[in-house]
């Protein structure tokens, strides 16, 4: 049989039976279409967590005190040496492969001025904070060395705190009060958008680390330093070479424990990418199962249709039909009716996930492979779940269907 | 086509101590038990027998879409006892016409369509122009201008009409209708019978199974079973023309109504 009578046959078949046709292929365009949500939501998370991870700094080496839990003994936080102004002058001086380094010393204050009042936390950091952080001043300065030797009373504000404080964008040279203490806006920060958990990162006020730590009451001690190398490839030689450091200079024993932790950003990118990994394959799963389901809906129509159609297939083979004609004729209608529930699903799947975007500011994407796994895998159902069916139809005896009543 | 021997050019259909046994459980049902049959080129043919007698599975037999369970069989003097599943299924397709007695009509399909079906299934691949032939078919039956009608559209003697047309269509050696007017009214049968009566004085071969005598009368013999044996094989002394009584048995409905 030729290959276009083949399709003529099996088309014909399709579009006389338009009811019928449309609710077999609703299981796979559910399924298709939830394939392509499920997937463009995953894959959208994963884009916006690698994003963030690029946001934190590249390159960048955070270093906390206290050791991490090994051999599970993890000491109590108190009973730990702090981090010091010194470790970090002591890194800065001493680090080869680092670009900049800056301690961070945070504190929670109100700041009065502007339009009221804003509750958040101050961070005391370095001149090169924003080269560590790759985090722009969209509206005038960051303050330079000099300002941190000098103890100026300077803050670069965050946009979050920028908005609330001074809405019509007029911040900087604006007063501001920290614990009493004035100080000047003499910038403002770019928006960086929430952190993996959620935390506005722009919900914040920077100060030279010298004047939060004069000037201010409240927590004196480093919570962290960051540092930064100057290519990626540094990062893993840097956090070595700032282990040897700090150790030299808490005076640590050969055999003693490190009193503190170097981290880099891979961990954290591993866990997020982890993480949203197994998100996406689950969806995909749920999807996927959804799919299967599509696929039992055919493969059930397919033989009601067969029996429907018994007196059918019997006069075919009777007019010469062969047994493969049948078969193929039934696969070629399943195959048809997947592929185009499964473009209809792809085209609703995509409509979808952009109705959910705009509805829940999640960013989707939908990715040319997503397509055409979940085209492939629509096909690949209509053959699997069309096979048997199509089987039962070549197989029936043309004297046996002819009389079928 | 070759013909084998003088004897096959003529016979359409040469069939030798045909026997058909079925199986069902542990008994064996002996449908037929040697039958002898010779069809020959231009013939109209009947096979007559009660239900039971033997004529379904021969029939079968004969559309090559069953086979014997001994005996042998020949379509145009080249034997089918040997041939696969796909190659009987190309003699039906080139060499044989189907007439059912539910006219077996696509549904939702128009009459063109209806017909072309067989050449669907061509593989000579002479047979392209699958629109005109059936055209050309549709022609042949009277229905030239229904073409574009649903069956559901169409009388039954049309569908029956739609039916024989593409039973034609494939211009086969032998057309086969198993009781063609078994769901006809009587004037209908005799249209039917009518349409067949020209198209074997145009040179078709006919052969019709029946159980009603009033249809063999327009054949020119009769072959009788029973008991899966041939128990007559006789020319029709009497043969009628459809066409006549037609006419006759309208005219005296013409007659009643008035």
């Amino acid at each position: 049989m030729k290959a276009r009578n083949l399709i003529r046959v099996a088309g014909v078949s399709i579009l006389k039976n338009k009811m019928r046709t449309l609710l077999t292929m609703l299981g796979i365009i559910i399924g298709v279409g939830a394939v392509i949500v499920m997937v463009a939501i995953g894959a959208g998370a994963q884009g916006q967590i690698e994003s963030q991870i690029q946001n934190l700094g590249t390159n960048m080496i955070v270093v906390t005190s206290g050791s991490t839990a090994e051999g599970g003994v993890s000491l109590g936080a108190q009973s730990v040496a702090r981090l010091t102004v010194e470790d970090a002058e002591a890194i800065e001086a001493q680090g080869f492969l680092l670009a900049a380094v800056s301690p961070v010393i945070q504190t929670f204050t109100q700041a009065v001025g502007g339009t009221g009042n804003w509750r958040t936390s101050v961070l005391g950091v370095d001149y090169d904070y924003p080269i560590i952080r790759d985090w722009d001043v969209i509206l005038g300065d960051f303050f330079d060395d000099g300002d941190v030797r000098s103890i100026r009373r300077e803050v670069v504000l965050g946009y979050t705190v920028a908005e609330n404080l001074f809405p019509n964008g007029d911040a900087v040279g604006q007063q501001l009060r920290l614990r009493d203490v004035p100080v000047t806006v003499i910038g403002v920060l770019e928006a960086k958008g929430q952190t993996a958990e959620g935390l506005d990162q722009d919900d914040v006020i920077l100060a030279p680390y010298t004047t939060v730590q004069n000037r201010m009451a409240g927590r004196q001690f480093v919570s962290q330093i960051l540092a930064s190398t100057y290519s990626p490839e540094d990062v893993p030689a840097a956090q070595v070479e700032i282990q040897q450091i700090l150790r030299d200079t808490h005076g640590q024993a050969g055999n003693e424990p490190d009193d503190f932790t170097v981290r880099d950003q891979s961990e954290l990118a591993e866990a997020a990418q982890s993480t949203t990994k197994i998100m996406t394959l689950l969806l995909a799963a749920i999807a996927g199962i959804s799919l299967l389901v599509g696929g039992i809906g055919i493969m059930n129509i397919m033989l009601v249709s067969v029996t429907e159609r018994t007196r059918e297939i019997g006069l075919r083979l009777a007019l010469g039909a062969h047994d493969a004609d049948v078969m193929v004729q039934f696969l070629v209608e399943s195959v048809v009716m997947s592929l185009v529930g499964g473009l209809t699903g792809v085209m609703i799947g995509y409509a979808g996930s952009r109705a959910i975007a705009s509805a829940t500011g999640w960013s989707t994407v939908v990715s040319l492979p997503t397509v055409l796994l979940a085209m492939g895998f629509a096909g690949a159902v209509g053959i699997f779940f069309g096979f048997y069916p199509a089987r039962r139809a070549a197989a029936l005896d043309p004297i046996e269907a002819l009389r079928y009543e | 086509m070759t013909m084998d021997t003088l004897h096959s050019a003529t016979n359409v259909i040469e069939a030798h101590g045909l026997e058909r046994v079925f199986e069902m459980g542990s008994t064996r049902v002996h449908a037929l038990r040697g039958v002898d049959l010779m069809v020959a080129r231009g013939e109209m043919i009947a096979v007559m027998g009660a239900s039971g007698s033997g004529k379904s599975t021969l029939m079968n037999i004969l559309g090559c879409l069953d086979r014997p369970t001994a005996g042998s069989y020949a379509v145009e003097g080249a034997s089918v006892e040997d041939l696969s599943n796909n190659e009987l299924a190309n003699i039906r397709n080139q060499r044989l016409g189907f007439v059912f007695q539910g006219f077996n009509l696509l549904p939702r399909t128009d009459a063109l369509e209806n017909v072309e079906l067989p050449l669907l299934y061509d593989r000579s691949g002479q047979r392209l122009d699958t629109k005109g032939l059936a055209a050309e078919a549709l022609g042949r039956v009277g229905l030239a201008d229904r073409m574009d009608h649903d069956p559901s559209e169409l009388s039954g003697g049309q569908q029956q009409r739609v039916a024989i047309a593409r039973a034609l269509v494939t211009k086969p050696s032998l057309v086969l209708a198993d009781e063609p007017t078994g769901n006809l009214d009587s004037v209908t049968s005799l249209e039917i019978m009518a349409l067949f009566q020209q198209l074997n004085s145009q040179g078709v071969t006919i052969l019709i199974v029946t159980h009603e005598s009033e249809i063999s009368r327009y054949t020119e013999r009769i072959v009788e079973l029973r008991d899966g044996r041939v128990i007559r094989d006789e020319p029709v002394s009497d043969r009628h023309d459809a066409q006549k009584d037609l006419e006759a048995l309208q005219g005296l409905e013409l007659v009643g109504v008035a």
